[in-house]
């Protein structure tokens, strides 16, 4: 049986301090000073600036924080910028090509298929496209498209545009 | 989220260690569960032990002809690994049946089966909960007894009336369901060094210490998950009931393998996820399937054996019947030569 009582009560005796932690975000390695409990969504929008990544429910179920890390989509609230210092980081801002300013052919679908209202919902929902494409387990079906986007909330109901959109990649990419 | 220290151990003993010298110390693996319940301040460990750096990101074949899942292996990875696919489709199916591509992404083997109940009341640390409790976060009791237990457990509860040890929580993996099933064996390691626990006896019921999931010890670490040679890979399935029909909890869901002789069945394994506190398997109910064919009036039975006892809370009432014609459903699919369309 443990002796804790109260939130504050259970911190450490001495608080550790932040801590140097690099992180290779878009393709560049950055420096911070960050305490162990920042969560990695907290690390991109508060101390790198990039706030495309968006903070929906902040608990895995909205999948608004997408990111990519190294290739594959995770939720970026659920994980702590302190356990990802080997790993490349990809967020909405780094899809983009940086040599020509090209869009992602995924942020050109969604424009071109008006692939959201709010857009709050729409950074979070291409880099989860992006990743899914990435694992390649997934056929230019509907029914196979809406199952592994199922991460991914959009309370406008863009839903349909949104399948539209990354059918229309599958099928150039083909 | 409470402040708390981080390290990264490069070793498994030096993991163990500092895991058995601090009650609070926690693991952190894939941390889907655990931030999670971390910001809600139902977790508030001190220290947090990061075991990503561990070697056990493989699967491996074992030299019995089963297969060995690295507990750092994520979901994601272990659900879509060829030798998965072919020898443990269910295994496959059940995984790709729980959470979302994100989570499976990040969730690892071993951290699955560190899931903790998603009881409502258990995650609001201002209402009573014999879980919480335990470590004196928030008042006793259980506040899903006589309260909104839509999604609680129907059989293997502990009903007390004085309320101390009450708990009508689940346990809520999927994955567990298909391992229970397959008659895996986890393998951890602890101060007093290596043991393997068969999934049957890894979880546990609330019983008098409903604080307690499992029955690993303090100071253990799950390093692999083993699958023996059997999977069940022509006739499986699992069905899983929910609210939507992706990205929700089971309300019921049921993981089957069989082996056929022609239309009879030689052997049966049947386990069931949402009605318990652990996943729910009978071998007495799966031997009723013994060289009989497959059709509604011989797996009824089977249903019966496997749900006696079942009792409802009022809001789950429901489970008790939906588990019976969830079962009945499950196990004739499997028969089907063509299992894998719902």
């Amino acid at each position: 049986m443990l002796t804790e009582t109260l939130p504050v009560a259970n911190a450490p005796d001495a608080l550790p301090a932040t801590q140097p932690i690099e992180l290779t975000i878009n393709g560049q390695k950055r420096q911070f000073r960050l305490a162990p409990w920042t969560t990695l969504l907290d690390a991109l929008r508060e101390y790198a600036n990039l706030t495309g990544t968006k903070k929906g429910c902040d608990h895995g179920q909205c999948g608004a924080c997408t990111v990519l890390i190294d290739g594959k989509r995770v939720n970026s609230c659920l994980t702590l910028a302190v356990m990802h210092e080997d790993h490349a980081i990809t967020t909405i801002e780094g899809l983009a090509d940086s040599a020509t300013g090209q869009f992602h052919p995924l942020q050109q679908a969604f424009i071109d298929h008006d692939a959201f209202q709010c857009g709050y919902c729409t950074p979070g929902q291409i880099c989860s496209a992006v990743g899914m494409l990435n694992e390649g387990k997934v056929e230019n079906k509907a029914d196979q498209i809406r199952e592994l986007m199922s991460g991914n909330l959009c309370r406008c109901g863009a839903y349909p545009h949104i399948v539209d959109a990354i059918q229309e990649v599958m099928k150039k990419e083909r | 989220m409470n402040p708390f220290a981080y390290s990264r151990p490069s070793s498994l003993a030096d993991t163990v260690d500092e895991l058995a010298g601090s009650s609070r110390s926690r693991i952190i693996a894939g941390g889907t569960n655990l931030i999670d319940l971390m910001k809600e301040n139902v977790e508030r460990p001190a220290q947090l032990i990061d075991i990503n750096r561990l070697p056990f990101s493989t699967i491996d074949e074992l030299p019995d002809g089963g297969l060995r899942l690295g507990a750092l292996v994520t979901n994601a990875d272990t659900a879509y690994h060829p030798l998965v696919e072919q020898r443990y489709p269910l295994l496959s199916q059940t995984i790709l049946a729980g959470a979302s591509p994100q989570l499976r992404n990040m969730a690892t083997n071993g951290g699955n089966l560190f899931q903790r109940t998603r009881c409502y009341y258990f995650y609001d640390t201002s209402m009573p909960c014999n879980k919480r409790a335990a470590t004196n976060n928030g008042p006793g009791g259980c506040a899903a007894y006589g309260g909104y237990n839509r999604i609680h457990a129907i059989l293997g509860t502990t009903d007390d009336t004085n309320g101390q040890s009450s708990c009508v929580a689940t346990y809520p993996s999927d994955m567990a369901v298909a391992l229970t099933a397959l008659e895996a064996v986890v393998q951890v390691t602890g101060p007093n060094g290596d043991r393997s626990i068969p999934m049957a006896d890894f979880h546990r019921l609330p019983g008098a210490e409903p604080w307690r999931d499992n029955t690993t010890q303090p100071g253990e670490v799950v390093t692999a998950i083993d699958l023996p040679v059997r999977g069940f890979p022509d006739h499986y399935t699992y069905i899983k009931v929910r609210d939507r029909s992706s990205y929700a909890f089971a309300l019921v869901s049921v993981a089957v393998g069989l082996e056929m002789d022609g239309d009879v069945v030689r052997d049966a394994r049947i386990a069931l996820g949402g009605v318990a506190h652990k996943p729910w398997r009978k071998s007495e109910a799966e031997q009723l399937l013994a060289g009989k064919t497959l059709s509604p009036e011989t797996i009824r039975p089977v249903a019966d054996a496997l749900l006696a006892g079942a009792r409802g809370y009022g809001h789950n009432d429901f489970k008790i019947e939906l588990a019976h014609r969830a079962i009945v459903r499950a196990v004739l699919k499997s028969g089907l030569a063509d299992n894998t369309q719902e």
